[in-house]
């Protein structure tokens, strides 16, 4: 497929997925309530308007973060959680909500969920210093387990049943009750890492080649390395802190759209980034839309019960293609 | 006339010397074989050649160092490939020839529609035109050398280093990708090959540098590198050249 004809068709369907997720909510409202002056008003833009630009922005760092991962590690399971980046923000965020931070400063939360993803990502990028990708993955892996160690000590101490059950909610993952101080606390660190991020796509196709090729051919694969990883530290590290771990997207959203660019690495990363926008703008209005009897169904929840299935797919899918 | 020229090439991997003192000119319009048994270390001089290895010495591609020329400018040059060369994805045999032109596209964009005719000539060169939309992953050992080098020669480098590009393929492909890389140095480009197969060497190459533990222990035209004395010390066993009308062969005996 033409890949701008396939960005035209994604944007679209973006804005289709926006439009409905701002008529959805607790509160049933027609557009023309939504734009009159009072309480209408307040909810779209005080309410529903955060909530689906920070679903648009995670979204669409989390596509374009596996997708980037995926071209660079040549490997089809790498996600941004690989790098520890998101079990690293989820304990920050932890800490804050243990400690009761997150009740005496508002946005505690979020920024000691920045504060632990960017940790996270150094003490990965430090122990595969010297090594190449595999090393990355080890070094990426290990800081997952201290940082998943960290949480699950965290509810173990946990000083009442309510703070473990506000950290257990939070791991699942939401966006729920986000503010505009939420987006302009992450909008920043995303839009850097996303540009970062955009900057391998030449470097990614070469790399299809290998690396050996792809520096003959005149790249920097040290430095396309770096990038990637910085871009998806402060990327992932933003989102994650702002809306709890979301796993799947950044695995699923450069799968749909790889076919549809010829499989060419660097041509997946804006559709890739826009799947990963429209993926998450849809969950976000399913879990408002599906009602089961309690409460509602958490994003992250909602987004794994979907995405899992989808793994095990791939992983078929994969083992066929290699036998 | 002299194109590339290695002066002092020393590699280091670790405490280890991989490849020490290594002095050799390199003309346009000569295909050189390098040999030598398993380890010698063929496929470092090749890397350190291309100028995608660290290495310390001088390395100079028509007067200038590799340091002045930049890795951008590098690849404009000269092409490069590694043994077993494939493609970890399956994109379409057209896009991966397009690969070869990445040092000569600019920052952001896609491909310009001026460089498509380049990419055509490559697909007619290496008779890729029936298998120009499909998957790169998805072709047998003879092809994809083939495709692989299309995707080297689509920029017209004036250098072209290959390591082992018979490796894996029948006595027919074989001798077809040597005789593809003849074709290149007769239109004179540089071109400079590691060899396994002794016969390819000595029929394809113009020049033969043999390597062992890491340095040259002959180097010359094809006649004075490729006799029983220099290859049996080379491989540690006895060699017989045979000539007859078919031309020459190698033969090993215990």
């Amino acid at each position: 497929m033409n890949p701008r004809l396939l960005i035209l068709l994604l944007v679209i369907a973006l804005l289709g997925a926006s439009i409905a997720s701002l008529l959805a909510g607790a509160v049933a409202l027609s557009p023309g309530e939504l734009l009159q002056p009072g309480l209408g008003r307040i909810i779209l833009i005080e309410l529903r308007l955060p909530r689906l630009v920070l679903a648009i922005l995670i979204g669409g760092i989390l596509g374009l973060s596996g997708a980037v991962l995926q071209g660079l590690l040549r490997n089809p399971l790498a996600e941004p959680g690989l790098l520890g980046v998101s079990a690293g923000a989820s304990l920050g965020a932890v800490i804050a909500i243990y400690y009761g931070l997150a009740l005496i400063i508002p946005l505690a939360t979020p920024i000691a969920g920045l504060v632990g993803g960017f940790i996270a990502a150094a003490l990965a990028m430090w122990l595969s210093r010297s090594g190449g990708m595999l090393a990355l993955i080890l070094g990426g892996s290990a800081v997952t387990s201290i940082a998943v160690a960290g949480v699950t000590l965290a509810l173990n101490l946990a000083p009442n049943p309510y703070a473990a059950y506000e950290i257990m909610t939070w791991l699942m993952g939401s966006l729920a009750d986000r503010s505009w101080g939420h987006v302009a606390l992450s909008a920043p660190f995303i839009v850097v890492g996303a540009l970062l991020l955009l900057a391998t796509g030449q470097a990614l196709d070469a790399l299809a080649l290998g690396e050996a090729q792809a520096e003959s051919l005149g790249v920097h694969v040290s430095q396309t390395r770096l990038i990637a990883l910085f871009g998806t530290a402060l990327g992932v590290g933003a989102a994650t802190a702002v809306s709890g771990a979301l796993a799947f997207v950044g695995l699923i959203a450069p799968h749909v759209v790889r076919p549809l660019v010829g499989y060419r690495p660097g041509q997946a990363l804006i559709p890739a980034m826009l799947a990963g926008s429209i993926l998450v703008v849809v969950a976000d209005l399913a879990t408002r839309l599906v009602k089961f009897d309690g409460p509602p169904v958490n994003l992250g929840v909602f987004i794994s019960l979907i995405g899992s299935p989808f793994f095990l797919w791939l992983v078929l899918h994969i083992r066929k293609r290699a036998i | 006339m002299k194109l590339l020229s290695l002066r002092g090439v020393t590699v280091r991997r670790g405490s280890r010397t991989v490849l020490e003192g290594i002095d050799a000119d390199f003309a346009r319009g000569r295909l050189t074989a390098v040999i030598g048994p398993n380890g010698a270390g063929k496929s470092t001089l090749l890397e350190a050649a291309a100028g995608i290895l660290p290495f310390s010495g001088s390395i100079e591609l028509d007067g200038q160092s590799f340091a002045t020329i930049g890795r951008r400018g590098l690849a404009q040059r000269r092409a490069y490939l590694p043994q077993r060369a494939a493609v970890e994805w399956p994109i379409s045999v057209e896009r991966v020839v397009a690969l070869g032109l990445t040092p000569l596209l600019p920052s952001f964009g896609g491909l310009p529609a001026t460089m498509l005719p380049l990419i055509d000539l490559a697909l007619a060169e290496c008779d890729l035109e029936a298998l120009r939309d499909r998957a790169a992953t998805n072709l047998s050992g003879g092809e994809l050398a083939r495709v692989m080098l299309a995707r080297a020669i689509v920029g017209d480098p004036e250098l072209l280093i290959v390591d082992e590009p018979t490796a894996g393929l029948d006595p027919r492909h074989a001798i077809d990708a040597a005789r593809r890389l003849r074709a290149r140095a007769d239109a004179g480009r540089a071109v400079i090959v590691a060899l396994h197969d002794l016969d390819l060497a000595l029929r394809f190459a113009d020049d033969v540098i043999a390597v062992r533990d890491g340095r040259i222990v002959a180097m010359g035209s094809v006649d004075a590198v490729m006799t029983e004395p220099v290859l049996g010390a080379l491989y540690d066993v006895g060699v017989r050249i045979s000539r007859d009308d078919g031309g020459a062969s190698i033969g090993f005996v215990d």
